[in-house]
């Protein structure tokens, strides 16, 4: 905008204001129904819905899919599509922050001085995206198959074995076929790049910040055993 | 202005600067607001004229004294009282020509979608309000964290309304704020001269995410402690400052009891504290620049407008 439109914007704003109507009661009697909807809309949410508490924290229990609140799933999601792992930093990191930056700067790149939706195609359709990416995301991720599931083909002998992996909580930072989140990398030919010892040996003794299997292996060995065969026999 | 309450009426004594927002000058052209002027030429801060005028004097409630118990004039008196404090106060803190001003400052006409900002703040003080009562209760270490959520839950009065209130006014306000967003976004109100508000409400916005991460920790259940350990170790994975944030985070190398007390200062201490003073700089510009009034609407019809631009 230059000088000349600013003024211009100015000057029939001025008019505007002045043909308004005055902050009270006009504007405060709208807040005011809309903050009683708003209370209305808390409570009953919170009547209908309540405040569950699951299970006490337990750092030594792997058994545990972490799942965020919905408005992080679109976060979430992300990781789930960037695959290279040298990339995953992007998910995480790079995109949020390119997309924070990228907001901030919205008024000082779009300064075209026409502020009527049917004439700013361009604008429209970047926010029309923008939006549609993140509700897209975040239906990918609520809907997402329950993440304690595999699904990949398992011969009958190692089918007690998937479930146990499905119920240890892997799947929460590994990907088992198209399953499973990125933060550590895919298991779903870890058996063709690793020989059974050493699949227990990292599970016993992991590294920063996958977390311990030892105590499963002192509670129930035999379980311990189906998870590491059933890993082994992943090729 | 007749609905003006009497104090502030009998502030105003320099007559048109009572609702002297826009001035209408001389010659049929419109002034640009004193708000959005530069340099010197504002008018009607009601600057210099308080002295002299202490409040109930002269303006003809002086009734002839009778001698007796005047009943009328007692309730009379008693109806001042409000008044005399309102005046008490002002002649002290100069408060009502600011309540003035904010008050009965015009708005361009709008739409109800003008309404989510400020509905986005009426959350935001629910959130306050009901966290306060929570930290009642609330112990942040990590051997009594869940126990005492647990024991608000299921055993204080309304313990399990207030939690859900707050939990679910997380959502709500979330929600508020990224339609308030799309509303300023569609209605082309980040432009000239709001860009700054625009900037705020990105920092707004980015500072309330925060909050639902932080918050989500504290009642240290498994889903809230696994999920905020894969949140921390996201942060981790950043480029140069990630490994520094997820310490700052954790308290730590490691995921302790530390993690939780420091999610707990965070989430009631420090971010609340940076909302809440940002809002205020957003308030205040919103008040200083004037809510825009949608794009369809237009001051002068099209045609002598156009003749008017040349
Ligand atoms: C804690 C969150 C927020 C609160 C409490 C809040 C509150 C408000 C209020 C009460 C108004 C005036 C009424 C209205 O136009 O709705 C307003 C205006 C505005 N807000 Fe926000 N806001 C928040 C977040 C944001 C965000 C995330 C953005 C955008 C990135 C934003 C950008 C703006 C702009 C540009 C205006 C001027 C709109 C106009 O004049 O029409 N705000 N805000």
């Amino acid at each position: 905008m230059n000088n000349r439109e600013k003024e211009q914007y100015l000057r029939e704003y001025s008019l505007l204001k002045n043909k308004g109507e005055p902050f009270f009661p006009y504007t405060v009697y709208k807040d005011g129904i809309m903050a009683i909807v708003t209370l209305a809309v808390i409570i009953l949410m919170a009547v209908v819905l309540g405040a569950e508490l699951g299970p006490k924290a337990d750092p030594t229990t792997t058994t545990y899919v972490p799942r965020p609140e919905w408005y992080f799933f679109f976060l979430f999601e992300l990781l789930r599509v960037v695959e290279p792992p040298s990339l995953v930093f992007l998910a995480t990191i790079g995109i949020p922050t390119i997309c924070m930056v990228l907001l901030i700067l919205l008024p000082f790149v779009d300064r075209n001085p026409e502020r009527d939706p049917r004439r700013r195609p361009i604008a429209m359709l970047a926010g029309a995206t923008t939006i549609a990416a993140m509700l897209y995301l975040t239906v990918l991720g609520a809907t997402a198959g329950a993440p304690t599931e595999i699904e990949l083909a398992t011969s009958p002998q190692h089918e007690q074995g998937r479930s146990v992996t499905a119920a240890s909580g892997c799947l929460g930072c590994h990907k088992f076929g198209e399953s499973g989140g990125q933060l550590g990398p895919a298991l779903t030919k870890v058996g063709a790049r690793l020989p059974r010892q050493a699949i227990a040996r990292t599970l016993i003794n992991p590294t920063a910040p996958m977390p311990s299997y030892q105590k499963l292996r002192e509670d129930d060995p035999e379980k311990f055993d189906r998870l590491v065969n059933y890993l082994a026999s992943l090729k | 202005m007749n609905f003006l309450p009497r104090t502030l009426q009998r502030r105003s004594g320099n007559g048109q600067a009572a609702d002297g927002e826009v001035e209408t000058g001389g010659n049929g052209q419109v002034e640009i607001p004193g708000a959005l002027r530069r340099g010197p030429g504002r008018t009607g801060n009601g600057n210099g004229n308080g002295n002299g005028h202490s409040p109930g004097d002269g303006d003809g409630n002086g009734k002839p004294g009778t001698g007796l118990i005047d009943k009328k004039a007692l309730v009379e008196g008693a109806t001042e009282v409000p008044i005399s404090v309102a005046g008490w106060l002002d002649e002290r803190t100069g408060g009502s020509s600011v309540a003035r001003a904010v008050l009965y400052r015009k708005v361009p006409k709008h739409d109800w979608s003008y309404t989510l900002g400020s509905a986005a703040l009426f959350a935001f003080v629910a959130q306050a309000v009901t966290g306060v009562f929570l930290a009642m209760y609330y112990d942040p270490s990590a051997n009594r964290a869940y126990e005492s959520v647990q024991h608000l839950t299921n055993d204080v009065f309304l313990g399990e309304l207030v939690r859900g209130m707050h939990r679910w006014g997380a959502t709500v306000m979330i929600v508020l704020i990224f339609l308030h967003m799309g509303q300023t976004f569609f209605y082309g109100a980040y432009k000239y001269p709001r860009e700054l508000n625009w900037v705020i409400g990105v920092v707004l916005l980015v500072l309330t995410l925060a909050m639902g991460f932080t918050g989500y920790l504290l009642p240290f259940d498994q889903r809230s402690f696994w999920a905020t350990i894969v949140g921390v170790n996201i942060n981790a994975s950043g480029p140069i400052v990630g490994p520094y944030l997820a310490d700052f985070l954790r308290g730590g190398a490691e995921f302790g009891s530390a993690t939780l007390s420091r999610f707990y200062a965070i989430h009631m201490l420090l971010i609340p504290g940076l909302l809440a003073a940002l809002i205020g700089a957003h308030l205040y510009l919103v008040i200083r620049l004037g809510t825009s009034s949608p794009p369809w609407t237009r001051a002068v019809k099209k045609r002598s407008y156009a003749h008017e631009e040349i």
